[in-house]
């Protein structure tokens, strides 16, 4: 008799998981409100990293709010402005936006997504997209040189003078990869978890310079760094952008670039850039 | 042996061999056949990926080799040296023995990854002149505060462990408290704690990962570096089995290590 416990133990687990394979849908055609099929229904949840920086988070999170340093909720800044017109072209009203916390690593991870769309700077890379969403872009990005003023590496003008460097840049960036692909330096970079502690080893000199986007380069300059300044951006590589996450092969994917093909088209992703990024303009190019 | 139990001896083994292979065919096919594992299966057993990100990693690897040979070299003498001044006699030595007990206090419950951060981030923000940057000199720092706490307990144990009989006996034949420590406590008790030492080695060689925080690329940043660009996690896989490729000879030749000793002890007993 305790043989043959012994034995039904794994056939039922056999039975239980042959039940539960199968039955994944596929995209809907449509793209009405009403058949979107959401991770809280009648709700849009957008994922984000906490904390969210400017230019690209703003706003002033509300007492007991889980939300550090910019509260994604507010509408504010670019990235929350962003998904909330994309939600508006959906058929979700702000009341009906749920934001919730998504640190980078978790954007990506197999099984089943917390979120509807994830915003958080991401660029899109051709391998990411094999196990991921992306959708098309709604930011081009450059990337830029920071450093801290009066010191050698603050008198570089080229980026063949910045290879004797120490650099530092956050893990999971396309920065990263300008570092390596196009600056080169000599020693490895310093990789941080996340991009306020690469701008800490900035502010106390442990490293010489960071790499960021432009928009966050200016958000680092003249915030987290006071006596940080912009060396310069790197010549844009064709085709950078960042695009929000959706689980692969999610039907909301074509809808989320519906939304967004609209909103360059009525000039909206452009007067957005103009409110929360406007600064950006006028670094010089690294030559 | 009669025919009946060699008989019972044989049924066991045919027993023990189908549940085995019941239990493993069941596991492998359950988890086979989860919805969820064509996703797992690219995400973290991808062989391209496997290969692609291999020398990398490995390279990255030396680094946590580095880290916890020159910490290990450090944390043996220091810890012995910390559980000898807790075990000191007489008043005289009361502040030495509550330093002691308040560092290990500390130290064994502060969690690692916080110590090393905040060193690796707060002392050479300190802006004092002299003071190194090397991300991988406070690393070690830390993990050496932190560790020599954790094995100077083994030690003690270890002390503890040897019977007060050998250190009477010791003091009998006009040894001071320090020669008997010496010569004929701290020996028996380094022997019996080697096991226990082992572990906490291994704990290091693992805990080199936290290292990372500071900005290093080791062996975890690395798959962490490669996780990020391709969005695939089986570069952790990469890691894992570089760890595992050092514990278990290790592991093994301590084993041998005891046996051998144990061996010895055997032999002069029976002399």
């Amino acid at each position: 008799m305790r043989r043959l416990l012994l034995l039904a133990v794994p056939l039922c687990a056999l039975a239980v998981t042959a039940t539960a394979t199968g039955g994944r849908s596929g995209p809907s055609a449509s793209c009405a409100k009403a058949d979107l099929q959401t991770v809280d229904d009648g709700k849009l949840t957008v994922g984000t990293d906490n904390p969210a920086f400017p230019p690209w988070f703003g706003g002033t999170p509300p007492k007991g709010s889980k939300w550090k340093v910019s509260d994604p909720t507010s509408g504010k800044g670019f990235e929350s402005a962003v998904a909330f017109a994309v939600a508006k072209q959906l058929g979700f009203p702000k009341a009906q936006v749920e934001w919730t916390y998504v640190p980078f690593a978790k954007s990506y991870a197999p099984g089943s997504k917390s979120f509807d769309v994830d915003i958080n700077q991401i660029s899109y890379l051709p391998a990411r997209a094999k196990v991921v969403d992306f959708s098309n872009s709604y930011y081009d990005v450059n990337q830029a040189v920071v450093v801290n003023k009066g010191t050698p590496a603050a008198s570089v003008r080229s980026v063949a003078g910045l290879r004797k460097f120490r650099l530092g840049v956050q893990i999971g960036t396309t920065s990263f990869n300008a570092i390596v692909n196009v600056i080169r330096p000599f020693s490895k970079p310093r990789v941080y978890d996340t991009n306020d502690k690469a701008v800490f080893a900035l502010k106390s000199k442990q490293i010489d310079a960071i790499v960021v986007d432009l928009p966050t380069a200016f958000y680092v300059t003249a915030v987290q760094v006071p006596n940080g300044k912009i060396l310069g951006q790197l010549a844009a590589k064709t085709g950078e952008h960042f695009g929000m996450v959706l689980k692969k092969g999610s039907p909301l994917t074509p809808c989320v670039n519906q939304a967004l093909a609209k909103l360059k088209a009525n000039g909206t992703l452009r007067r957005l850039q103009a409110t929360w990024l406007s600064k950006v303009a006028g670094a010089p190019v690294l030559k | 042996m009669s025919a009946r139990r060699r008989g019972e001896g044989r049924r066991g083994v045919v027993i023990a061999l189908v549940s085995t292979v019941v239990v493993f065919a069941g596991l492998g096919f359950a988890i086979a056949n989860a919805p969820g594992w064509p996703e797992i299966h690219r995400q973290f057993f991808d062989w391209a990926e496997f290969r692609s990100t291999f020398p990398e990693i490995l390279s990255a690897f030396w680094l946590n080799v580095k880290i916890f040979c020159i910490s290990e070299a450090l944390i043996l003498p220091l810890a012995l040296l910390l559980a000898v001044v807790r075990g000191l006699p007489g008043p005289v030595f009361f502040p030495a023995r509550l330093l002691a007990i308040a560092y290990t206090d500390f130290f064994r419950g502060v969690p690692t990854i916080i110590v090393i951060t905040l060193l690796g981030f707060g002392a050479p923000a300190l802006g004092l002149s002299g003071i190194p940057t090397s991300t991988t000199f406070w690393g070690i720092v830390a993990l050496v505060l932190v560790y020599t706490a954790y094995v100077s307990e083994v030690y003690r144990a270890g002390i503890e462990s040897v019977h007060p009989s050998q250190a009477s006996a010791a003091r009998s034949l006009g040894l001071t408290h320090g020669q008997s420590m010496l010569y004929v406590i701290v020996p028996q008790a380094v022997r019996r704690v080697i096991p226990p030492l082992l572990n906490d080695f291994i704990g290091l060689q693992k805990d080199t990962a936290l290292v990372g925080v500071l900005g290093s690329i080791e062996a975890f940043k690395q798959t962490q570096i490669d996780q990020a660009a391709s969005f695939n996690f089986t570069s952790g896989l990469v890691a894992a089995l570089l760890f595992v490729a050092i514990t278990i000879p290790l592991a093994r030749f301590t084993d041998w290590l005891v046996a051998r000793d144990r061996r010895r002890q055997l032999a002069g007993a029976a002399a």
